[in-house]
């Protein structure tokens, strides 16, 4: 019985399931790493979760500008010039800026009411209305006090001659905050969903770059080689395993999200467990490249944190996303990380379903394959 | 069905600029006991991982089991069980584990039936769920063996199979490889032990990545041409030092209170054997045939001075 996917890439079943229990007696038997892999998640979800926090910068805002005057054009000058938020897009319209804030390209949207000149003249205190997307709350924390001093900025040398009696506090203006997504701000409820990512990374990638490398260290490649065995086959059966490893940590990650940091887990669940798994193969394919050119564990282990590192940092964990460089953001765009990242963001926080995460889920996939196609082509035949 | 099983011509192999197999070539017949004999570091492994595809040979050509070496080894894998000089089955698997996953590898039936037939074979079938890495040297060896005869492979390659095991086992062993070779099974078998050679209907011999000496068995001594001295009695420490001042001994060797004077000229090797005679009176000397192991000791001495 032969399968037309097993047919096409010369594959036997029975060969991967050889090589997949095999991995798995060696798995049970490794007991302290095992250990190490159910304790890893809780105890890094426990410290991180609390301890985590940052300073953003740059963040990308659209302006919805229902009046154009001096007063409103300062204020957009001024906002144009501070480090804090980028503008992305000025619009007249309301739809417009919504639609940015939900699609994830602006983390804010800042609006000036019609009338907004008059009425500040006339001293009946207009607000300047700003949502942000505190699906991410460490870049929507500092909003309200970042746009208090760019207005002062911006309105301070309007506010003389004919207009001085404005001048005095409190402002004659007020900035009103809405949280979108995450009300209250909190911060682990970023986070929390983040390390799933970064645990998950980290644990998926180290286990699986040693899997050849320790073979070859402890000599048992060459009688692997000696064998029919096709390099499809040791892939696989050797990664399957940590499928389990890795779904077995969405778990105990999930549970200790909803149980101890209550975590409202409002998308589809099952677009979910599509991202992870695909999340978890990506991670896979990444350590088992690195096993494809490392020579011995050691080196294995390197690689693994060269790749951990930019993970941690440029994925939009440590710092938001849109706020870094875009050499930075082009390394983001590649790691599994990142997408996951806001994957995982969108649906636990955001209650997003599958059609709005498409635009992350399609990259997640093309890295997996680029990653099992380059895998495979490493994997070396022979003892040479 | 060829009857040649392995037909390798030019097997060349390189490790960074050191030529450590040079323009090897090896005529195997099916059901042939074919010995590979060569000093540490000659390039014997080298050689047996390329005939099974394990090693790429810079440049070379040939079949094994009439499939090409280059292009086909998977086909020879399927074919060929190699069992590897260093231990190389998994430590952390347990005896049955380790059968197990190599019959499954080869997709083969029966697998209970074969590894149990395989257990009883070699005596550890009350042993079968201990760990292979907490075997003894020369039981991990006996397990290696019967691991890469689980498939009945039609070649064996084996390097150094018997290295460190005790006498009964190689006698064992060598009994099932000559029973195998009845059946049509071929061998290329690597090792050290001279009594092991002799047992073999070809010998192989490679020195430096050379392939030197390529003979059935029998006509090594003549192509040789080494003849021998016996020197014995007590104290024969004189004796040995007054022969390796001698011209026309070429091999000097202890063999427990003996010692076998050897050389090409058969004149020169009297005259310094009967010389000791005159100064040492105590000893005996008589004429013998030199055996497999002066010829190789003297084979692999002989290498040393062409390497240097
Ligand atoms: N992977 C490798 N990289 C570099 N050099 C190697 C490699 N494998 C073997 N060599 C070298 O090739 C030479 C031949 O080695 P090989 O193992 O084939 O010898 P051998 O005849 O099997 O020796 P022994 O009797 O000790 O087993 C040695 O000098 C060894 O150092
Ligand atoms: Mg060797």
């Amino acid at each position: 019985m032969t399968s037309p996917l097993a047919a096409l890439f010369d594959l036997s079943w029975a060969r991967v399931f050889a090589v997949f229990l095999k991995e798995l007696v060696q798995m049970r038997r490794d007991r302290p790493t095992f250990a190490i892999m159910i304790m890893m998640p809780v105890m890094q979800l426990v410290l991180f979760g609390y301890a985590i926090n940052t300073d953003p910068r740059h963040m990308p805002a659209v302006v919805e500008m229902r009046e154009d005057g001096p007063l409103t054009r300062a204020f957009l000058a001024s906002l144009a010039q501070s480090t804090y938020v980028d503008i992305v897009a000025v619009t007249q319209r309301a739809e417009d800026g919504e639609a940015m804030i939900r699609s994830g390209q602006a983390t804010f949207l800042i609006s000036i009411p019609e009338g907004f000149e008059r009425r500040l003249v006339r001293g009946e205190r207009p607000q300047i209305l700003v949502a942000a997307d505190a699906s991410d709350p460490v870049a929507a924390g500092g909003a309200i006090a970042a746009i208090q001093q760019v207005a002062a900025q911006a309105f301070a040398p309007e506010f003389q001659g004919s207009l001085s009696f404005l001048a005095p506090s409190p402002a004659p203006y007020e900035i009103v905050m809405h949280r979108r997504y995450n009300p209250a701000g909190v911060t682990s409820f970023n986070i929390v969903p983040a390390l799933l990512g970064v645990i998950l990374t980290m644990t998926m990638v180290m286990i699986t770059s040693i899997a050849l490398t320790r073979e070859t260290e402890r000599g048992t490649m060459e009688n692997l080689l000696a064998t029919p065995v096709r390099p499809l086959e040791v892939m696989i059966g050797k990664t399957t395993p940590y499928v389990f490893v890795g779904a077995i940590q969405v778990a105990i990650v999930l549970t200790v999200a909803v149980l101890l940091f209550r975590i409202p887990f409002t998308g589809s669940f099952l677009t979910f467990l599509v991202a992870v798994t695909l999340f978890i193969l990506a991670n896979l394919m990444l350590g088992y490249l690195i096993s494809t050119v490392a020579r011995t564990q050691m080196q294995a282990m390197q690689m693994t944190f060269f790749i951990f590192l930019p993970s941690i940092l440029l994925s939009g964990f440590m710092f938001p996303f849109r706020a870094m460089p875009a050499w930075a953001q082009a390394i983001g765009e590649a790691l599994p990380i990142t997408h996951f990242l806001r994957i995982v963001r969108e649906i636990i926080l955001k209650g997003a379903g599958f059609v709005d995460v498409v635009s992350d889920l399609w990259p997640l996939t093309i890295i997996l394959l680029a990653l099992a196609t380059l895998a495979l082509f490493r994997f070396r035949r022979t003892l040479d | 069905m060829t009857d040649t099983v392995i037909d390798v011509r030019g097997l060349t192999k390189r490790f960074g600029d050191r030529t450590v197999v040079d323009n090897f070539d090896l005529k195997v017949p099916r059901g042939a006991i074919y010995g590979f004999l060569g000093p540490n570091g000659s390039g014997k492994t080298t050689t047996i991982r390329m005939v099974c595809g394990l090693l790429k040979p810079e440049s070379g050509e040939g079949e094994v089991l009439g499939f090409d070496v280059l292009k086909e080894s998977l086909k020879i894998k399927e074919r060929v069980g190699y069992m590897t000089q260093k231990f190389s089955l998994y430590e952390d698997l347990s005896i049955r584990e380790n059968l197990e996953f190599i019959s499954r590898l080869y997709g083969l039936d029966r697998r209970a039936e074969r590894v149990d037939a395989a257990l009883a074979d070699l005596g550890l079938v009350e042993r079968q769920t201990q760990l292979a890495g907490k075997l003894s040297g020369g039981w991990k060896q006996r397990l290696a063996l019967a691991a890469c005869m689980i498939h009945e492979p039609e070649l064996l390659l084996l390097d150094e199979p018997t290295a460190g095991v005790d006498p009964k086992a190689r006698r064992d062993f060598w009994d099932a490889i000559r029973r195998y070779s009845a059946q049509g099974v071929t061998t290329l078998v690597s090792t050290h032990y001279m009594d092991e050679a002799v047992q073999c209907d070809s010998i192989a011999y490679i020195a430096y990545g050379k392939k030197l000496i390529d003979s059935p068995t029998a006509a090594i001594p003549k192509q040789i041409g080494l003849y021998g001295w016996r020197i014995a009695g007590r104290p024969l420490m004189k004796a040995q030092e007054l022969l390796e001042a001698s011209p026309g001994v070429e091999l000097v060797a202890r063999f427990g209170a003996e010692i076998h004077a050897c050389g090409k000229n058969p004149g020169a090797l009297e005259a310094a054997a009967r010389a000791v005679k005159a100064a040492q009176p105590h000893v005996e000397i008589a004429p013998i045939e030199a055996g497999f192991e002066e010829i190789f000791i003297y084979l692999m001495s002989g290498a040393m001075d062409n390497f240097q």
